[in-house]
């Protein structure tokens, strides 16, 4: 009964803050619809038992993931009103819906076809943090410190391309080419 | 009440891919881009933690948890694309992306 009610309210949520993040024409309003189906979507972990994975999705999706694109956002003009694709409507909503039926085939094909077994059943007497610590560091060692490295790459890949300046490499350079480039800037900033 | 079930949450990952998928296709800018494919990747989590949950099988859960890590890197990296190509063209609606047309 009570998972029944929250089932359908944080599901009525989370659907109508992800319409307004993709029919809004403010990209201010999109970014907060965002993070509040982000926070909504949680509540759907922890009706399901996966606390882990819901505190996970409140840190990451609502804590770093949106402030990052706050953070983008201050680059650009986010005042204007966004404008959008003046495409075929039939075209792209039969398009959708035959990709959403596909991917209820593709999910619901194995329930249909036979019964799965259980390949890392869950541990009795153990809560769910614990029993996710002892599958991701056995089992998924090699994924987890792999997905280390590619945020790793991906944390390198951000400040080259964002940071000012990242073409030069100071090793590389002689003595008076890094003299010269500090000149310059300090006569830019008497200018400005 | 009727019970909830693994299909409830099915129909429900479903609905919001779908609304990600809409939002893919009729987005210009490509910040909103971004943002539709972030519910794509959120509905499949939904579904994923709900299979892990009525099966007992904690495999769901960590294909969650790399789902979120590789949504993460993706931001880090496609932001910083965004910023570089907003210097060089001042808009970064994806019509003007087309140099590659022909």
């Amino acid at each position: 009964m009570f998972e029944a009610i929250a089932f359908y309210l944080f599901s009525f949520l989370t659907i109508a803050m992800f319409y307004i993040a993709v029919t809004t024409s403010q990209a201010l309003y999109a970014l907060s619809a965002l993070a509040a189906g982000m926070i909504f979507i949680s509540a759907f972990f922890f009706i399901l038992g996966a606390e882990f994975l819901g505190a996970v999705q409140i840190v990451v999706y609502s804590g770093a993931v949106m402030a990052l694109y706050a953070f983008g956002m201050m680059f650009f003009d986010t005042t204007r009103e966004v404008k959008e694709k003046q495409g075929n409507k039939a075209i792209i909503f039969g398009l959708s819906i035959i990709s959403a039926v596909l991917v209820v085939i593709i999910v619901a094909a194995p329930i249909v076809g036979n019964n799965i077994e259980a390949l890392y059943p869950v541990t009795e007497g153990a809560g769910n943090v614990q029993e996710v610590g002892m599958v991701l560091f056995t089992k998924y060692l090699v994924p987890f410190e792999v997905a280390a490295v590619m945020l790793l790459v991906a944390m390198v890949a951000g400040i080259v391309l964002a940071g000012k300046k990242m073409d030069l490499s100071l090793t590389l350079m002689t003595e008076q080419e890094i003299l010269m480039m500090r000149e310059e800037d300090k006569n830019k900033k008497v200018l400005s | 009440m009727m019970e909830i079930g693994l299909n409830h949450y099915l129909v429900l990952s479903t609905i919001l891919f779908a609304i990600g998928l809409v939002g893919v296709m009729r987005r210009k800018n490509l910040l909103m881009l971004f943002f539709a494919t972030e519910i794509l990747l959120n509905s499949v989590n939904i579904s994923f933690a709900a299979i892990s949950h009525y099966y007992g099988d904690l495999t769901g859960q960590m294909f969650a948890f790399f789902v979120i890590a590789i949504a993460a890197s993706e931001v880090a990296v496609g932001l910083g694309l965004l910023i570089v190509w907003h210097k060089k063209h001042n808009n970064i609606d994806l019509d003007n992306m087309s140099t590659m047309r022909g």
